[in-house]
C-alpha cells in the first residue's frame, strides 16, 4: 500500500475551441519519508497534477478520468465537505509566491492558530504554543515575538518558512510543494530546500516537489517523474533518471541544461521537441548587410570603460531636495570591457547588475562617475549627432520577452524603427531588405514580418528582440538576462544564436545573468556583484576554479550540483 | 503615523484656503455687490459711500483676511434676494438636508453591501443576475427621473405618500426632525428612496468588484489548501480584506450624497440647503452660493481626512514599518 | 516570471485581448442589442429635421387648438400627434427628436473635450513625473472629492453671474458643454497616468530609449496606443453620465433653456403638468432618456468586460 497513489489521472480544460488535455493518463505514487519530484517545462502539466491531487483545479478544469488514493482510500470522488477535511489535515500544499500566499491583514500567529484549531481541536492557548513551536521548527528566530507580526514584516525567505509552517501545522501525511523556491534567491533557495528535506525526514511525510529546475531535482529528490505535454514520459530513482535516462525527451532535456563544470563550444539542443524551430546551420554573414564593413573609426582601446559609477534612487521625495531619502543602487563601480570580448556580470537580484546596463545605455543617468564608449565620455558630448553615433554602437537585448516588444506594432516596424531613426538606409525598399535579412539571420523567416508579437512564443520573441538589437549594426551588445524567462530547451537555442552572432560579427558583449552555468558557457571574463559593488573580476575559468572572494565561493557552493 | 495625520491636516487647511479664495473671488469680483444690494435710484455718491463702508476699496489681502475671519465664524453676509443673513438660512435648512442624506446613506449601505457580497459569492445564481441587471438600470436612471416616477406612482396614481415638503417637524432647539411624527416619516420615504437608489447601485458594484478581486488572491487559495471552510474564507477573510477599501470609498460617498441631495430636494420641494442653492443659482444670489460652497467643501475635506486616518488605523501594512 | 507558471488557461486569457473582441460582441446579445438601439437613437437625432412629423420650433405651424392632446391611441388623441402634444400644441414625438439631438450633441462634445484634456494631462503627468506630476495630481485629487454635478453647477452658476440673462440663453449650450467637460477630465487623467506609469517601465520603452528615440516620440508613438483601451471604456460610460448630468442640469433649470430644449428641459416643462393628469408630456421624454442612457451604459459595461484580460 502506497501513502499516496495517483492512477491514470486525466485533466481537461474545456474551451470554445475544444477540450484541452492538460494531464494525460498520469500514474505515480509517493511513500512516507520520500520526496518525489515532478519536473517538466512550461505547459507540461506538472502543477495541474498537484492541483488535482488536492482537488483545487482552477475552473473550468475538471478531472475527466483516473483516481487519487490516500492510504488505499479513494479521495477524488468525495463530497466537498470531506475533501475540505482532507486539505490541510492530511494533504498540505505550498505555493510558489510567499508574497501573496499570506493574508496581509492578519498576523502570522492568527493564521496559524486558525488552521491548527480547525484541524486539531486544541484550545486557543494550546494552539498558540504549538504555533510558536512550529515557527521555531522552520527556523524563525524570536518566534515568541514574531508570532504576532504581520506578513509584510518578514522578508521573502522568512515568509516562505511561515508558509511551510502553515502547510505542516496540522501534521499532514503528504505535502505538495509547487515551485517553492522559484521566486527566491539562490542562497535562500538552498536553505528552504534543506528545511523541506529535514521536515520530510523528521515527520515521515511523503512530499511531491513540482519544479522546472533540474538543479533542485538533483539536490533534494529521491525519485523523479518527468512530464512532457501532459504525459508522464519517465519515472524512477533520481540518480538513475538524471544520469542514465531512458526516454528520448529526458535525454535531450538533461543534455540541454548548461553544464556548470566545463565550457563547451555550443549548447546542445533539445531535439525531442516536436515543434523545434530550425536554426540555420551556419550564419554566413559575410555576404549580408550585417557583415559589410561598418563605419568604424579605428580605435584601439577598450570598448567600454566604466569608472566610479554611482547611482542613487530617490525613495522618498521631500519638499526640499536635501531631505530626500536615497537608495544607492551602485556604489562606485569600475571595469573595462575589451573589444571583441564577452564580459559577464553575475549577481543575485538587487545586486545592481541590470542597473549598470541601464546606465551604460543611457536609460538612467548616473549620479557620479563616467561611462566611456570607445574612449568617448557620453555625458560630456554636446552634439546630438555625435551622441547618437555612439548610442547606435550600443544595443541591448532585454529579459522579458513579453514586455520588450510593443504589442501594437508589427514585427517589421519594430525592427525597422531603429534603422529609420538612425537613417541607416536610403529608401523604404532598402529598409525592408535589411529587415528581412535580419529575420532570416535569427531564424524566423520573412513570413514573420507582417505578424504581431503576440503571435509568437517567448523564444521567438527574444529572437525578434535580437533582430531589433542588431538593426543598427552595433559593435557592442548588452544582454540582460536574455534567457532567464525561457524554458531550458529554448534557452539553448537562443544562447547558441547569440554565440554564433558574437563570433561571426566580432561583437563585444556584456552578458548579465544570475545563472552561473550559463555564464561559464558564454563569457570570457566575469565580474561578481553584490549590493551595488563589484567584488571580484577574473577570467571565467579562473573564477570558477579558484574563486578569491568569500561571496563568490559561497555562490559557487550553492550552485545546484547536477553532475558529480 | 502622527506625521501622516499632521501632513493631511495641513493639506486639508490648504484646500480650504484654496476654496476660500475661489469663493471670495466670486463674492467680490463677479457681478457687482453694490447694485445687488441697493435700489436703482441710489445715487453714485451714495454707492461710493456704501463701498467705502463695506470695505470694498481695501487692498485684496485685507478683504480676503476679513472674509476668512468671518467665514470661520460662519458669517457670509446677507442674501441678495432674501435680505436675510446667509448663516441663518443655512442653519435653518441644514437639518433637513442632513436627515435626508443620513437616512439615504444608511439605506444604501444596508441594502447595497449585502447585495454586493451576495453577488460576489454566488456568482451564478439567478438572484445575482437579477441584482446585476437592476443595478445597471439603477445607474442609468437619473435621480430626478426616479423621483418623478415615484411621485407619479405613489403620489398621483396610488396617493399613498406625500410628494412635497417635510410634513410635520419637531423642533429640538438647534435641530428640527421629521422622524418623530408620522407625517414627517411618510414624507421622508420617497425622497430617501430616490436619493438612495443611485448610491445603492454604486455600493453594490463596488463591494462586488472588491470582493471578487479578493477571492482571486493567492492567500484565499492557500486558505482553501489548508482546509478552511468556504464560509470562513468568505465571511471572515475575504470580507475583512474587502471592507477596508469599501469603507473608505463609502465614506467619500457620504459627501456625494449630500451633494446629490440637491436634486432630490428640487424634485420634492424639500426645504434643505440644496434647494436653497439651486434657487440661488437661478437668482445669481452670490452670498448663498459662496456660503454653500464653503460649507460643502468643509464637509468633504473633513470626511476625506477622517477616511484617510481610518485607512491607516485599519490596515496594518501602513501602521508598522518592514522589520527584519 | 517563468513561462512555467503561466499555465495554458491564463495564456489563453492573455491572448483574448485583440482577436476575440468581435467574437464576444457578436455572441453577447446585450452588446449588439444595445449598440443597435444606441445607433438608432443617434440616427433619429441626426435626421430629426427630415423625419420629425412636425417642426416644433416653427412658431407659425403651431396651433393652440392642438394643445394638450393625449397620445393618439387614447380617447381624445389625434392621428397627427402620435405621442400627444404639450401646452403649446407641439407634438411630443417631434420635440423628443429635437431634444435627442441636443442631448446627444452636448453629450458627445463634452465627453470629447473632457477626453482631450484628461488624456493629455494624464500622458504628461505619467511620463514626465516629478513636480509636474505632483501638481496635476494634487489638483485632480481635490477636484475628485467633489461630485461632478456640483462642479458643473458651480461653473454654470459662475457664468450666470457674469453674463446677462439674454446672452446666457444663447451661450447656455457652450457653457453646459464646458462645465461637463471640466467636471469629468480627472478620471481620464488618472487612468491614463497609471497606464503610462505601468508601460513606462516595460522593456519596450527602454528599448526605444536605447535606440535613441526622444521622450515625445516614445510617448506618442509607443505608449499612447497601449493606454487607449481603458480610455474607450471610460469614454463610453462617461457619455452616459454626461447625458444624465446635462439632463439633470436642465431639469433643475440651470441647463439648457426652452428655446433649445434637451430631453432634460422637456422633462422639466412637462413636470408641471404631471398633477393635472397630462402625464405624457414628461413621461415620454423621460422614457427616451432612460432608453438612451441604459443602452450606452450596457454597451460600456460589455466593452469593459471584453477588454479586461483578467476576467474569467
Amino acid at each position: 500500500m502506497s501513502l499516496l497513489e495517483v492512477k491514470n489521472l486525466t485533466v481537461k480544460f474545456p474551451s470554445r475551441k475544444g477540450d484541452f488535455t492538460a494531464v494525460d493518463d498520469v500514474s505515480l505514487n509517493v511513500e512516507p519519508g520520500e520526496i518525489l519530484g515532478i519536473v517538466g517545462e512550461s505547459g507540461a502539466g506538472k502543477s495541474t497534477v498537484g492541483n488535482a491531487i488536492i482537488s483545487l483545479l482552477e475552473a473550468p478544469g475538471y478531472m475527466s478520468g483516473g483516481s487519487v488514493w490516500l492510504k488505499d482510500e479513494r479521495i477524488d470522488d468525495l463530497g466537498e465537505n470531506l475533501k475540505s477535511a482532507i486539505r490541510g489535515r492530511r494533504i498540505g500544499m505550498i505555493f510558489q509566491d510567499p508574497l501573496t500566499s499570506l493574508n496581509p491583514l492578519e498576523t502570522v500567529g492568527a493564521q496559524l492558530i486558525e488552521t491548527i484549531i480547525l484541524h486539531l481541536e486544541l484550545s486557543e492557548k494550546a494552539a498558540r504554543i504549538r504555533a510558536i513551536d512550529l515557527l521555531n521548527q522552520v527556523g524563525i528566530e524570536n518566534a515568541e515575538e514574531r508570532v504576532d507580526q504581520y506578513p509584510h514584516q518578514f522578508s521573502g525567505g522568512m515568509r516562505q518558512r511561515v508558509v511551510i509552517a502553515l502547510a505542516i501545522c496540522s501534521d499532514p501525511e503528504v505535502v505538495i510543494a509547487d515551485e517553492p523556491t522559484t521566486a527566491l534567491d539562490v542562497s535562500i533557495q538552498a536553505q528552504i530546500l534543506s528545511l523541506l528535506r529535514k521536515l520530510c525526514e523528521e515527520r515521515n511525510v511523503g512530499m511531491i516537489m513540482v519544479t522546472h529546475d533540474m538543479g533542485v531535482i538533483a539536490e533534494v529528490t529521491d525519485r523523479v517523474a518527468v512530464m512532457y505535454n501532459g504525459k508522464l514520459v519517465e519515472i524512477g530513482e533520481t540518480e538513475k533518471v538524471l544520469y542514465k535516462p531512458t526516454h528520448e525527451y529526458t535525454k535531450s532535456l538533461i543534455s540541454a541544461v548548461p553544464r556548470p563544470d566545463k565550457k563547451a563550444h555550443r549548447f546542445p539542443l533539445v531535439t525531442y521537441i516536436e515543434d523545434v524551430e530550425m536554426l540555420p546551420d551556419d550564419v554566413k554573414l559575410s555576404d549580408l548587410w550585417l557583415g559589410k564593413t561598418r563605419d568604424y573609426e579605428g580605435f584601439e582601446g577598450p570598448m567600454l570603460t566604466v569608472d566610479g559609477l554611482k547611482l542613487d534612487f530617490v525613495t522618498k521625495r521631500a519638499i526640499f531636495k536635501r531631505n530626500n531619502t536615497y537608495f544607492t543602487a551602485l556604489k562606485g563601480v569600475s571595469f573595462d570591457i575589451k573589444q571583441g570580448e564577452v564580459f559577464g556580470i553575475v549577481g543575485e537580484s538587487g545586486s545592481g547588475k541590470s542597473t549598470i546596463a541601464r546606465c551604460v545605455t543611457g536609460i538612467y543617468e548616473p549620479s557620479d562617475g563616467t561611462v566611456s564608449i570607445c574612449g568617448a565620455d557620453l555625458n560630456k558630448l554636446e552634439d546630438i549627432s555625435k551622441r547618437n553615433y555612439y548610442r547606435r554602437q550600443t544595443q541591448m537585448v532585454f529579459q522579458d520577452p513579453f514586455s520588450s516588444l510593443n504589442g501594437r506594432m508589427r514585427v517589421e516596424n519594430i525592427i525597422a524603427e531603429p534603422i529609420i531613426f538612425h537613417k541607416q538606409a536610403a529608401s523604404k525598399a532598402d529598409v525592408n531588405k535589411i529587415v528581412h535579412e535580419l529575420l532570416e539571420i535569427v531564424g524566423l523567416g520573412t513570413g514573420a514580418a507582417r505578424k504581431f508579437p503576440h503571435e509568437f512564443s517567448g523564444g521567438q520573441r527574444q529572437r525578434i528582440s535580437i533582430a531589433r538589437a542588431l538593426a543598427t549594426r552595433p559593435r557592442f551588445l548588452i544582454c540582460d538576462e536574455p534567457t532567464s524567462a525561457l524554458d531550458v530547451s529554448i534557452q539553448a537555442q537562443i544562447l547558441n544564436l547569440l554565440k554564433d552572432l558574437q563570433e561571426e560579427l566580432g561583437l563585444t558583449m556584456m552578458f548579465i545573468s544570475h545563472d552561473l552555468p550559463v555564464i561559464r558557457q558564454m563569457c570570457d571574463r566575469v565580474a561578481v556583484m553584490q549590493s551595488g559593488e563589484i567584488l571580484e573580476i577574473a577570467e571565467t575559468e579562473t573564477l570558477f576554479n579558484t574563486p578569491q572572494h568569500s561571496y563568490t565561493k559561497n555562490l559557487l557552493d550553492l550552485m545546484p550540483k547536477f553532475r558529480t | 503615523m502622527l506625521t501622516f495625520i499632521a501632513r493631511r491636516m495641513i493639506q486639508s487647511v490648504l484646500v480650504m484656503i484654496a476654496v476660500g479664495l475661489i469663493t471670495f473671488g466670486l463674492l467680490r469680483f463677479v457681478g457687482d455687490p453694490i447694485s445687488n444690494m441697493v435700489g436703482q435710484d441710489t445715487s453714485i455718491a451714495e454707492r461710493e459711500q456704501l463701498k467705502e463702508d463695506l470695505g470694498l476699496n481695501d487692498p485684496f489681502v485685507i478683504q480676503f483676511a476679513n472674509f476668512a475671519k468671518n467665514a470661520v465664524k460662519g458669517e457670509f453676509g446677507l442674501s441678495y434676494t432674501l435680505r436675510v443673513p446667509v448663516s441663518q438660512l443655512l442653519s435653518e435648512r441644514l437639518p433637513a438636508t442632513l436627515e435626508l442624506s443620513i437616512m439615504s446613506a444608511l439605506m444604501a449601505l444596508f441594502i447595497g453591501m449585502p447585495m454586493g457580497i451576495y453577488t460576489a459569492i454566488h456568482k451564478d445564481s439567478w438572484l445575482t443576475k437579477f441584482f446585476l441587471s437592476s443595478s445597471l438600470v439603477g445607474v442609468s436612471l437619473p435621480t430626478f427621473l426616479i423621483g418623478i416616477l415615484l411621485i407619479l406612482l405613489f403620489g398621483v396614481v396610488f396617493r399613498w405618500l406625500p410628494t412635497f415638503g417635510r410634513g410635520e417637524v419637531v423642533d429640538l432647539g438647534w435641530w428640527t426632525t421629521g422622524l418623530l411624527t408620522w407625517s414627517g416619516i411618510k414624507s421622508l420615504i420617497l425622497p430617501t428612496i430616490t436619493l438612495a437608489i443611485f448610491q445603492l447601485t454604486l455600493i453594490m458594484r463596488l463591494v462586488r468588484a472588491e470582493m471578487l478581486e479578493v477571492l482571486r488572491t493567492d492567500y484565499i487559495k492557500f486558505g482553501r489548501a489548508r482546509g478552511l471552510s468556504m464560509r470562513a474564507l468568505h465571511y471572515r477573510h475575504a470580507l475583512k480584506n474587502t471592507l477596508i477599501p469599501v469603507i473608505t470609498i463609502t465614506g467619500l460617498q457620504l459627501g456625494s450624497i449630500i451633494a446629490f441631495s440637491l436634486i432630490t430636494e428640487s424634485v420634492f420641494q424639500w426645504p434643505g440647503m440644496g434647494l436653497l442653492f439651486i434657487q440661488a443659482i437661478g437668482n445669481a444670489d452670490v452670498p448663498i452660493m459662496a456660503a454653500y460652497l464653503v460649507l460643502i467643501a468643509f464637509i468633504f475635506v473633513a470626511i476625506n481626512l477622517l477616511v484617510d486616518i481610518l485607512y491607516v488605523v485599519l490596515d496594518p501594512r501602513l501602521r508598522t514599518t518592514v522589520g527584519d | 516570471m517563468q513561462e512555467d507558471n503561466i499555465n495554458w488557461v491564463q495564456d489563453m486569457r492573455r491572448r483574448i485581448a485583440d482577436n476575440d473582441i468581435w467574437y464576444s460582441f457578436t455572441h453577447t446579445p446585450i452588446a449588439y442589442i444595445s449598440a443597435i438601439i444606441g445607433i438608432s437613437l443617434i440616427a433619429l437625432a441626426i435626421f430629426a429635421p427630415f423625419i420629425a412629423p412636425q417642426n416644433p420650433f416653427d412658431l407659425a405651424s403651431l396651433d393652440l387648438f392642438d394643445a394638450s392632446l393625449p397620445p393618439s391611441w387614447l380617447d381624445q388623441g389625434d392621428q397627427r400627434f402620435l405621442l400627444g402634444t404639450d401646452d403649446q400644441g407641439r407634438g411630443i414625438l417631434s420635440t423628443i427628436f429635437y431634444g435627442l439631438r441636443i442631448s446627444l450633441f452636448v453629450g458627445f462634445t463634452s465627453v470629447f473635450l473632457s477626453l482631450l484634456i484628461g488624456v493629455s494631462l494624464g500622458l504628461i503627468s505619467g511620463y514626465v513625473g516629478g513636480r509636474v506630476d505632483a501638481i496635476i495630481m494634487r489638483i485632480a485629487d481635490v477636484q475628485l472629492s467633489f461630485p461632478a454635478i456640483l462642479i458643473a453647477l458651480l461653473i454654470d452658476g459662475v457664468f450666470r453671474t457674469i453674463v446677462s440673462k439674454d446672452l446666457h440663453e444663447d451661450l447656455a449650450l457652450y457653457v453646459v458643454i464646458f462645465a461637463i467637460a471640466v467636471s469629468g477630465w480627472v478620471q481620464y487623467a488618472r487612468t491614463v497616468r497609471s497606464s503610462v506609469m505601468t508601460e513606462k517601465i516595460k522593456e519596450y520603452v527602454q528599448a526605444g530609449q536605447v535606440i535613441g528615440l526622444g521622450s515625445a516620440r516614445i510617448m506618442i508613438k509607443h505608449i499612447l496606443p497601449n493606454v487607449l483601451g481603458p480610455v474607450f471604456v471610460i469614454g463610453t460610460l462617461h457619455l452616459a453620465l454626461a447625458i444624465i448630468i446635462e439632463a439633470t442640469l436642465s431639469f433643475l433649470g440651470v441647463g439648457l433653456p426652452p428655446t433649445t430644449p434637451s430631453l432634460g428641459t422637456l422633462i422639466r416643462i412637462g413636470n408641471e403638468y404631471l398633477f393635472s393628469g397630462e402625464w405624457w408630456i414628461t413621461i415620454f421624454p423621460g422614457l427616451t432618456l432612460i432608453i438612451l442612457s441604459l443602452s450606452v451604459n450596457l454597451f460600456g459595461d460589455w466593452l469593459r468586460d471584453a477588454l479586461n484580460p483578467k476576467l474569467q
